[in-house]
């Protein structure tokens, strides 16, 4: 280790404050943690600011306006290691559900004046704009994994996440299977763990904040999932939903949009 | 680079005629994504708004939703939401109080800076914060967008073992606040008065949270489904928040020193003797001291937490089973930085087809920018630093959620 503490900036973009909350609800780790690390940046936690560069960026939130396409790229010239933290900088988030609609009817839903108003088309994830070093999945992210990515950057080795679904983590609680057991729809198989599977834990199934999980097989989770749903389009929403615009959440909740509509066409 | 948040002060002769609060908050469209969801949805999208008050977002969808589908939820329901909210409360407030404006008051930049003097006033307050995010995560499987509330309850009753054994910590915390009531009474508040118009929930039988009427200082007394009836939400150039004013054409506040003014007779018994004991006058109008009005309820919270903790005793169903019917229902409660009001249309499968949500800070903001104003004479006489610090605080006593934009607030004074 060298001498000098490693610098960190924590930056804000489109966002509920959840994810830059979780850091500061470390509560016993808080003071040890800033002992370590040299909290250069992190306007929610302090008014001092240094100037950059930085050792370890951690970005907060989606890009939904011009200025922020801009901002981001500042961020990427600040810092060396870049970590897009939590879901809406991985994948958009909540916000990108206007990735599926049109954005000029949802201001003119909310506001009287949307011509005031400044924003993007689209919510978009962080690497869509600048290479990123490390995603940190959740929504909010858990504060034991932002932990553990600190601890793995100041020791130069890989951070330890896990690699499976949340249904695993149901087995390891000793949770019974909602899907199974009571039948309820739930999208943890398709989903990365990361939450403690804290979902079916309640008797609820999975909403996907920790995005997709590798390995899933769409058709047999959808074709499933569809036979048993409470109300009309369950399964489409749960995959458009808060990790809506990852990958694999996308084109699961499309293909079962594009079957319904070929199937009404039909009728 | 941030640089979320401006003020713009406009002169006359070096007298103030303008003032504008500039906040580049992004426009997050959440009434637009909410149209075409199942109203079970709502209460998990609804949390996303705000990653430090989601239980309000949740508890005000549900009501909400609740009276669009004609249910009334059951007693022991109803307890379990208000040990909710105090968790929310204990979090939030000791965030604001300890990590927010304490470090404000005293001159130091930020609560670490604050622990190289004070290490125990700092370790104290961060676990008076962790014992709400416990109760939080007890109730709701994690404190940041817990995942246990539903429209018509809770998904599944708690473990009763898990909640009880959060006692310890909660006494611990009823005596650690009462210590902040103190310690907010020796903090330095600038001077400011403001005949504010107050507005909160008003409930004639317990501190106003979740249930009761929309009370103004002014007399105004609306139910929550009359709340447009007095209040109105205005979309103005300069800003992506919406701001609100009163019919009467007034700036009105909400949030805890609302609260105090229009409650304190509802407050439990130690955070009356607190109230007492502290010598304070009410009203209390000085928008700085909402940070002692913030620990005589962090005193309450953890006094209610106690007592519900005590009487928890999980029995009947968590929630009701719904019965989907075309309506229309507000929702009101008490976030922990003031009033937050949703309204929902539903059709017959429910889905939504309406969403209004009127948060805390679009009610206060022509407030925060009328008390800036309030302050423009001293702050144009000031250095510039010192003058950014001053209106930063301010902003700052009111609102963590504009607290980013306001760590760094670029002020423009021009004379016209």
């Amino acid at each position: 280790m060298t001498t000098k503490k490693p610098t960190v900036a924590v930056y804000k973009f489109s966002s509920c404050d959840g994810c830059q909350l979780s850091i500061l609800n470390m509560e016993d780790e808080l003071l040890e943690l800033a002992d370590t690390i040299d909290i250069a940046y992190f306007l929610e936690a302090t008014r001092a600011q240094r100037p950059g560069p930085y050792d370890i960026a951690l970005v907060e939130g989606s890009v939904t306006t011009p200025h922020e396409i801009e901002r981001i790229k500042e961020v990427r010239a600040q810092a060396k290691t870049v970590i897009a933290l939590g879901t809406c900088a991985t994948a958009g988030g909540v916000q990108a559900l206007r990735n599926f609609a049109n954005a000029e009817e949802y201001a003119s839903v909310v506001y009287d004046h949307p011509e005031y108003l400044h924003y993007l088309q689209t919510a978009t994830p962080i690497a869509e704009h600048i290479v990123i070093d490390l995603e940190l999945w959740g929504c909010p992210v858990n504060k034991a994994q932002v932990l553990e990515v600190i601890i793995a950057l100041l020791n130069n080795r890989r951070p330890n996440l896990p690699p499976y679904s949340v249904c695993l983590e149901c087995k390891r609680r000793g949770t019974t299977c909602v899907i199974v057991d009571k039948g309820i729809p739930c999208i943890g198989p398709a989903t990365q763990a990361g939450c403690g599977a804290i979902c079916p834990a309640m008797g609820r199934g999975c909403y996907g904040c920790f995005g997709p999980a590798r390995d899933v097989n769409p058709e047999s989770m959808a074709s499933m999932l569809l036979k048993m749903e409470r109300y009309p389009g369950e399964t489409a929403r749960l995959f458009r939903g808060i990790s809506g615009y990852a990958p694999t959440h996308r084109t699961i909740a499309d293909d079962i949009l594009a079957t319904r509509k070929e199937a009404k066409r039909k009728t | 680079m941030e640089g979320e948040g401006g003020l713009y002060i406009g002169l006359e002769n070096g007298k103030a005629v303008e003032i504008r609060l500039d906040i580049y908050e992004p426009p997050r469209f959440f009434e637009g994504f909410l149209k075409g969801r199942f109203l079970q949805e709502v209460p998990d999208i609804t949390a996303r708004i705000c990653g430090i008050c989601p239980v309000a977002y949740q508890m005000s969808s549900a009501y909400a939703l609740e009276n669009a589908l004609g249910i009334k939820v059951s007693p022991q329901v109803r307890a379990l939401r208000r040990l909710m909210y105090c968790g929310e409360y204990i979090e939030s407030h000791a965030l604001h109080i300890y990590l927010l404006q304490a470090p404000d008051m005293l001159g130091k930049q930020s609560a670490l800076e604050l622990a190289a003097e004070a290490p125990e006033v700092v370790r104290n307050a961060l676990r008076l914060k962790k014992i709400g995010n416990d109760l939080l995560k007890a109730i709701g499987g994690r404190s940041v967008h817990p995942v246990n509330v539903c429209v018509g309850g809770f998904y599944s009753w708690p473990d009763e073992k898990a909640i009880k054994a959060l006692l310890p910590d909660l006494e611990w915390g009823l005596n650690a606040a009462l210590d902040t009531v103190k310690f907010a009474l020796t903090l330095p508040y600038p001077y400011l008065e403001i005949d504010y118009e107050f507005v909160a929930l008003h409930h004639p039988d317990e501190y106003g949270v979740i249930e009761g009427d929309v009370l103004s200082s002014n007399g105004r007394k609306l139910s929550i489904a009359e709340y447009e009836n007095g209040y109105i939400e205005e979309h103005v150039r300069h800003s992506n928040a919406l701001h609100s004013r009163t019919v009467d054409n007034n700036t009105y506040l909400v949030g805890p020193l609302a609260r105090l003014n229009l409650n304190h007779e509802q407050l439990l018994p130690n955070a009356k003797q607190a109230l007492k004991e502290s010598g304070i006058q009410l009203p209390l109008r000085n928008p700085y001291k909402s940070l002692i009005a913030r620990a005589i309820e962090l005193v309450h919270f953890y006094e209610e937490a106690i007592q519900l903790v005590k009487e928890y005793k999980p029995s009947g169903p968590a929630h009701v089973e719904l019965k989907l019917r075309e309506g229309e229902g507000a929702g009101a409660t008490e976030a922990p930085r003031g009033l937050l009001y949703h309204r929902y249309k539903i059709d017959g499968n429910g889905m939504i087809q309406f969403a209004k949500i009127t948060p805390p800070t679009a009610q206060n903001l022509p407030r925060i920018e009328a008390d800036l104003f309030a302050l423009t004479p001293r702050i144009v006489k000031m250095p510039e630093a010192e003058a950014v610090l001053t209106a930063e605080h301010l902003v700052r006593s009111y609102d963590p959620c504009i607290s980013c934009a306001t760590h760094f607030l670029k002020l423009k004074i021009e004379e016209k």
